[in-house]
């Protein structure tokens, strides 16, 4: 009895997991820089309101999938990509997408904090700028407050608006990039391990921050920090050698995954 | 007592002490005679810039003061106009013999006879040539001066100068140096008397060319130096810097623009004469553009600057962190975007820095000036670029060939000018790298 509600509950929640909408997906993606083949075929779908968190041993590939998204390999000379990855059934590589706009749509924080060396401010305000996004001063204020309040740096940064954005802490400066990247209201960010240049305090701050915007975008993070991915993430993918190893629910990632690579990477033994 | 006691403790530990300071004594003296070589190397060439400094400074010096004769001239019409025609012929008041009236009033000043021909021929040498210049500018200027007296200054000869400031070796015979006892006599009663004094050199900056060394300036070099800077400010800036934007953010990477890059640095280290004749060839050859011209000038100077200012550009661009550049894509910035709101603005403390060093070479340069004729002997101070020019170095080099003693020390004074001018211009450069100071 109790065994069955246990597997029903757990069916339910399978269920309940595969029918949030799916948001981007990839289909057999592979990727070259050069002549040296960095992904193998990799299928993996991004599902709405929901952390992906990708993990796997360095040079598994993981942040190159992750550039895919959002087109930034398009920057790195001699990087050629295959197969499909739409956003809401669009593929992004299509000719007729820009990259401009998609990028918009599908924003980026990165592992180092790199804010602009100009203010708080004026950090913030450079995204809603260029896409117009604010019809005025006021307007662009409003936003401004609401992107740092949805980082957690309001609190902290009110008084200092126009204050070099360098001059804030680590943990403070990745916020301020998380508050850049959310101004421009984007569906999908990125982030390439967001906290291994911070302290576990600011890690903590990061993470818990990462939690509450799930509700409101959705959110892919490669991280090295296997507790991290536990932590944050509703969905787990592993990466080895350019290969998607297993991709599944966090819980049962971590708990009964089902291919022995990530069983042994989680348990320590290599990587 | 050791050595008993270490086998003991470790069998595995060697029996001897391990020894870590075998060749410490070299390594520190090693040391020490790198820091020596160092400080040589330091002390030997502040020692050559010591005494070129010193060589220009006390020979120039001197050139920023002027020997001048103040004294009252009677402007009389006897002289100037003997036959009263001046209203019907102005060319009377062109051709008058103005230095009569100076030699006249020293002649008096002095007590001379004005019968002893021999001392009054003194007298006159005593006085600039440009005296002339000066007096019949006074009367064109305001007719009603004949007849009236009014104290006038006018310079002194060079060789008076030249004496005045002690630079004539009295010692030597009278027959070999060219101011006479008599004149150096004579000069003292009128220094002692006030009439003839030391005055700031202002001619040194306003005055065009001359061959007479106390009237010569410096006037249409340091405009003609200035027109040149203009041009090359204005041409090479905006064509360098779109130049290396194109390059290094937007150009493929093949074969092409390697070998381009290849030339960019080659021209770099090509000999700035070989310019001077490329500006010859096209500029006034081909394009029939004016001799002698700053706009030339300035078109080779610009030429001649360019890869310099690539280089720097491309240089303070590539020194922007990737993670700017990331920053502002991911954000959805077009490319376009993210170099002119965010890579150029880093990039300009080494932009500006390489430009300022550009142009301080682009002032120092003589070769391809001589080539497209602006050594040419210029006495007016051109109005427009187009007009012909020199330039301060050319200035230097064509004084520095000069004979007179006078000359040699206004060699130095305007090298002088052209230091002070780099050493604000580097000075500059400075400021604007502090002023922009990458805050990343």
């Amino acid at each position: 009895m109790n065994i069955m509600t246990e597997a029903a509950a757990e069916a339910a929640l399978e269920k309940k997991m595969n029918t949030v909408p799916l948001k981007m997906v990839g289909k057999d993606v592979s990727v070259y820089y050069g002549e040296k083949r960095a992904l193998f075929d990799v299928n993996l779908d991004v599902r709405e309101n929901t952390v992906t968190a990708l993990i796997g041993p360095s040079g598994c590939g993981k942040s190159t999938f992750l550039r895919t998204l959002n087109r930034m390999n398009d920057t790195i000379g001699g990087c050629r990509i295959t197969g499909t990855i739409t956003l809401d059934g669009e593929d992004i590589y299509d000719p007729s997408i820009d990259v401009v706009e998609l990028r918009a749509r599908v924003g980026m924080v990165f592992q180092k904090p790199n804010p602009f060396p100009k203010s708080i401010y004026e950090n913030v305000a450079y995204g809603p700028r260029i896409h117009g996004l604010a019809r005025n001063k006021a307007d662009l204020d409003v936003l401004v407050e609401q992107s740092l309040q949805r980082a957690g740096l309001w609190n902290e940064v009110k008084d200092r608006l126009h204050e070099s954005g360098t001059g804030l802490s680590g943990g403070q400066q990745q916020r301020l990039c998380i508050a850049r990247a959310v101004a421009v209201s984007p569906e999908v960010i990125l982030m390439d391990e967001p906290c291994s240049a911070l302290d576990p305090i600011a890690t903590a701050k990061v993470e818990e921050l990462i939690y509450e915007l799930r509700s409101n975008f959705t959110i892919v993070i490669v991280t090295h920090s296997m507790q991290q991915a536990a932590r944050v993430s509703q969905r787990t993918a592993m990466f080895h050698l350019g290969n998607l190893v297993e991709e599944n629910d966090t819980d049962k990632m971590f708990t009964n995954p089902d291919d022995q690579r990530t069983q042994d990477y989680i348990m320590g033994r290599f990587g | 007592m050791n050595e008993m006691i270490k086998p003991a403790s470790g069998g595995l530990v060697p029996t001897a002490p391990t020894r870590r300071d075998i060749g410490i004594r070299r390594r520190y003296a090693a040391e020490r005679r790198f820091r020596f070589y160092g400080l040589a190397a330091i002390a030997f060439g502040l020692a050559f810039l010591f005494i070129l400094l010193w060589s220009v400074v006390s020979k120039g010096y001197t050139a920023f003061q002027q020997t001048e004769i103040t004294l009252p001239i009677e402007f009389s019409e006897k002289v100037i106009d003997p036959g009263n025609k001046r209203a019907t012929d102005p060319n009377v008041l062109v051709t008058a013999n103005y230095p009569l009236l100076m030699r006249n009033a020293l002649a008096e000043k002095l007590g001379v006879s004005a019968t002893d021909r021999p001392a009054l021929k003194q007298i006159s040498a005593m006085v600039s040539d440009s005296a002339r210049v000066t007096l019949r500018d006074m009367v064109a200027a305001d007719p009603s001066i004949i007849g009236k007296t009014v104290p006038v200054t006018v310079l002194a000869s060079a060789n008076v100068d030249s004496a005045f400031k002690g630079q004539i070796d009295l010692s030597v015979a009278e027959t070999n140096r060219k101011v006479s006892d008599q004149q150096i006599g004579w000069m003292n009663q009128l220094a002692e008397q006030g009439v003839l004094a030391k005055g700031f050199n202002t001619g040194l900056f306003v005055n065009g060319n001359s061959s007479r060394p106390e009237a010569a300036g410096l006037g249409v070099a340091l405009v003609g130096s200035l027109y040149l800077m203009g041009i090359v400010l204005v041409l090479s800036l905006p064509i360098g810097v779109a130049a290396s934007i194109y390059l290094e953010e937007f150009a493929p990477k093949n074969r092409l623009t390697d070998l381009i890059e290849v030339n960019i640095n080659n021209l770099a280290a090509v000999p700035s004469i070989v310019y001077g004749l490329l500006g010859l060839a096209v500029f006034i050859n081909f394009a029939a553009l004016p001799r002698s011209a700053p706009l030339v000038g300035g078109l080779v100077l610009t030429l001649m600057t360019l890869p310099t200012i690539i280089i720097a550009t491309r240089a303070a661009l590539r020194a922007v962190p990737p993670s700017i550049r990331a920053a502002a894509l991911g954000l959805g910035a077009s490319q376009m975007q993210t170099i002119f709101h965010h890579v150029l603005p880093l990039a300009m403390p080494g932009i500006l820095t390489g430009t300022i060093i550009g142009l301080a070479h682009a002032l120092g340069e003589t070769a391809p000036l001589l080539l497209i004729g602006m050594v040419a002997f210029v006495a007016n101070v051109p109005a427009t670029p187009l007009e012909p020019s020199t330039a301060l170095p050319v200035q230097i080099y064509m004084w520095a060939n000069e004979a007179e003693r006078a000359f040699s020390e206004r060699t130095s004074g305007a090298i002088m000018v052209l230091l002070a001018f780099l050493i604000i211009m580097n000075l500059g450069a400075i400021m604007l790298r502090r002023r922009f100071e990458r805050r990343w």
